[in-house]
């Protein structure tokens, strides 16, 4: 945003000379960089963090007291800042202090950010090591693991796969109503369209727990189901519906509407249109929100803590039974006050977020493109698929013959 | 909606004045239209039924506490004494302190991201915190259970031997000079609770405030450059001012996000039951806390109280985040992705 263009006339002056005889006070110019950083200013940055660098190496193991690497950093950074605007004011003016100050600013906030991120991800996979390394973490449950048992008993497989489970059940009903919701906040207009959608944004912060109680008073005591993989699936279902919506939503919005009204015009009804033109156009997007959804619903602890119940076993039957999850599985290990048992913790946390990487990493392989953007790949396989579509109109028009076939049949036949 | 047209007849009437637009719709997009209002209307009840189903089975200990609810701490709902003062007032602090930490963080990254960063890192950086806000609580939970609480320690003294004087920050009976004092009086705080809760909110509102940035006019400022501003200059009288609709609101957001989390924050403070307003001291509570701890054993009434309590948490979140989604859409940002 804040690179100022190239000057047009310098460019022109330096690739054809001629423009300077022609109006001899302009003399020929080499084009000039337009970066606001300069050697000095590296200089200048280096030599500030230098200074306090040093400082802070002083002041924290002959100054003050009980210094850890904590307070080390603090002061090193506070100095670096005081150091820096120091060297700043004596060649410019208070305004570039405070330009350059906010910069660093800027940047180190980022810059605290991702090593926020990084190190908590990193946290778990690191503490997760011990668990990990034992093949039957992957391959047994804990049934025949007590708590005083070493690592080499035991393991996850049943709360592994009462997390796919469960996230099944939650994406067969969250993904038509979701994709069919969206679909109506968006083709259709009026209040209650706009109602649906202010309730949905609200709801899109639904507390976690609130979902599962909800389930909890509805599902289970009301109509009788007891604390199972099914009721584990319906709570998520309920947190993740906003959310793949308001996602959805959002998508579908920037399909053109130009598209839209070409299909229209060209007598396809509606439902064709939205089936061949709108969500296909969408797919991207409405890919990346599915899969985000779903890592969102895969994490979430309290609503399953409420209707899923606890147990060590692995259990495949949806109706009753216990049907732990990884993030229930490493809330109750890590509750332990056994090391192993805050081991399997972490390792089910590991084997969770590793879920959730691969999720977020498909959704961005998959999706991510704009509506309307395609790949190469999809491009070719758009193209075969309208020499296909041509080859089937002529063949029809020869056969048929029935040139005065109205708008809306001919929008039925297509398939 | 426009659908197959009429033909228009000849444009001979001078002044149309609207058209009237005829849709000739099948039968197979009236059931088509009739599916589509039916799925709007099921998102619609179950949203609705959330908060029917927990006033139902909320009413009996409502209708058996009265206005006490709100003003009781203690709870004990066997003995008919219970209220959620302390959780709520709980729940507020832990998110108030969530949101200290998390807006400078979040305007520092959504700034950098909108102004600073070279274009090709840009999309790098918007999914890596598109991944912050995927990762499960419970691994922001175990993180600061299992490193925070033990390595903040240092801090949480420094803070409140020397800034005892701030309301809310002092402890009353801490002794930093006293080698005996035990240091779990510096652990499990709504402090760290409230540090972890904002990283899981950063991302929240870094991309709601991203987006409002990125969508500052370009001529404005260019505007700005061209009046001699530093990028700074820029931000803070072109940026910043668009800006601040996306700003509050994605606050809101995460305001709304901090209240309702309930694991990572269950995993690291120690419950405690009435206000404890200091908040580097050991023991807070919350709503969504106090639930996850109690409805296991439950007798049936204090079932209908904790229902109760998550109406309470419930109503709470939807109105800040009403006002979240008008405080947006208000905003220029709002419009832009309407196209």
């Amino acid at each position: 945003m804040a690179t100022t263009p190239p000057y047009a006339a310098g460019r022109h002056a330096a690739a054809d000379p001629s423009p300077a005889q022609e109006f001899p006070g302009i003399a020929a110019e080499v084009r000039r960089s337009t970066s606001a950083r300069g050697q000095a200013d590296i200089i200048v940055i280096i030599g500030a963090a230098v200074a306090a660098l040093s400082l802070a190496a002083l002041l924290s193991t002959r100054v003050l007291p009980s210094a850890g690497p904590g307070s080390f950093l603090v002061v090193a950074y506070l100095a670096f800042l005081a150091l820096y605007g120091v060297l700043i004011s004596l060649q410019d003016d208070a305004r570039a202090v405070r330009d350059r100050l906010a910069s660093v600013v800027v940047h180190s906030l980022a810059a605290l950010a991702l090593i926020a991120l990084v190190f908590v991800v990193g946290f778990t996979f690191w503490r997760a090591r011990t668990a990990l390394g034992h093949l039957n973490f992957f391959f047994s449950d804990m049934q025949l693991a007590g708590p005083l048992d070493p690592l080499t008993v035991g393991g996850i497989v049943h709360a592994a796969t009462g997390t796919l489970i469960e996230i099944t059940i939650a994406l067969i009903i969250t993904v038509p109503l979701g994709l069919a919701g969206a679909v109506y906040l968006n083709e259709t207009r009026g209040p209650l369209a706009r109602f649906v959608r202010t309730v949905v944004e609200a709801m899109t912060a639904l507390p976690s727990i609130v979902a599962g109680l909800f389930i909890l008073a509805s599902a289970i005591l009301a109509l009788g189901l007891v604390k199972s993989g099914l009721a584990a699936g319906l709570a998520i279902s309920v947190m993740m519906l906003p959310i793949i919506i308001r996602a959805s939503d959002v998508v579908i919005r920037l399909v053109p509407g130009s598209l839209r009204e070409a299909s229209l015009a060209m007598g396809a009804s509606e439902l064709s249109t939205v089936w061949h033109v709108v969500l296909p156009t969408a797919r991207s997007g409405l890919t990346t929100a599915v899969l985000l959804g779903a890592a969102r619903g895969l994490g979430e602890t309290s609503p399953v803590l409420i209707t899923a119940g606890f147990g060590s076993g692995l259990n495949f039957n949806l109706f009753s039974g216990p049907m732990v999850s990884l993030p229930l599985a490493t809330f109750v290990f890590s509750r332990s006050p056994e090391k192993t048992m805050v081991a399997r913790g972490f390792g089910a946390a590991a084997v969770l977020m590793a879920l959730v990487l691969v999720l977020f990493a498909l959704a961005r392989v998959l999706g991510g493109r704009p509506a309307g953007e395609l790949s190469p790949r999809a491009q070719r396989k758009r193209a075969v698929q309208s020499q296909r579509d041509l080859a089937r109109f002529t063949d029809r028009e020869a056969t048929r013959r029935h040139p005065g076939a109205s708008a809306e049949s001919a929008s039925d036949a297509y398939p | 909606m426009t659908l197959v047209m009429a033909p228009v007849p000849a444009p001979a009437d001078p002044p149309e004045p609207a058209r009237r637009v005829r849709t000739a719709s099948s039968g197979a997009d009236r059931v088509f239209r009739l599916s589509l209002l039916a799925s709007g209307l099921t998102v619609l009840i179950i949203m609705g039924t959330i908060g029917l189903f927990l006033f139902y089975r909320g009413s009996q200990a409502l209708a058996d506490d009265g206005l006490k609810f709100l003003s009781t701490q203690a709870w004990e709902p066997d003995t008919h004494n219970f209220g959620i003062a302390t959780v709520i007032v709980g729940t507020l602090l832990i998110a108030i302190v969530a949101v200290i930490f998390a807006v400078p963080l979040a305007t520092g990254v959504a700034l950098y991201i909108s102004e600073y960063a070279p274009r090709r890192l840009r999309r790098t950086l918007i999914n890596m915190v598109d991944l912050m806000a995927a990762v499960p609580s419970v691994v922001y939970g175990l993180w600061g259970f299992y490193f925070l609480t033990e390595k903040i320690i240092p801090l949480v003294r420094f803070l409140s031997t020397y800034f005892r004087w701030i309301p809310l920050v002092g402890i009353h009976d801490a002794h930093p000079d006293d080698p005996l004092q035990a240091l779990t009086i510096y652990e499990n705080s709504t402090f760290i609770a409230g540090i972890v809760v904002a990283l899981m909110i950063m991302p929240i509102i870094c991309s709601v405030m991203r987006e409002s940035f990125t969508q500052a006019p370009i001529g404005e400022r260019e505007g700005a450059y061209a009046l001699g501003a530093t990028r700074w200059g820029m931000i803070r009288s072109v940026v910043l001012p668009f800006g601040k609709g996306g700003m509050i609101g994605g606050t809101m957001l995460g305001l709304g996000r901090a209240r309702g989390e309930t694991i990572a924050i269950y995993m690291i403070i120690s419950q405690v039951f009435q206000i404890q307003p200091e908040i580097l001291r050991s023991g807070a509570n919350t709503v969504s806390a106090l639930i996850a701890l109690r409805f296991e054993t439950a007798s049936p009434f204090e079932l209908s109280a904790l229902m109760a309590a998550g109406l309470a948490l419930f109503a709470l979140t939807l109105v800040v985040n009403f006002g979240a989604s008008a405080v947006i859409a208000r905003t220029r940002s709002g419009q832009l992705s309407d196209a």
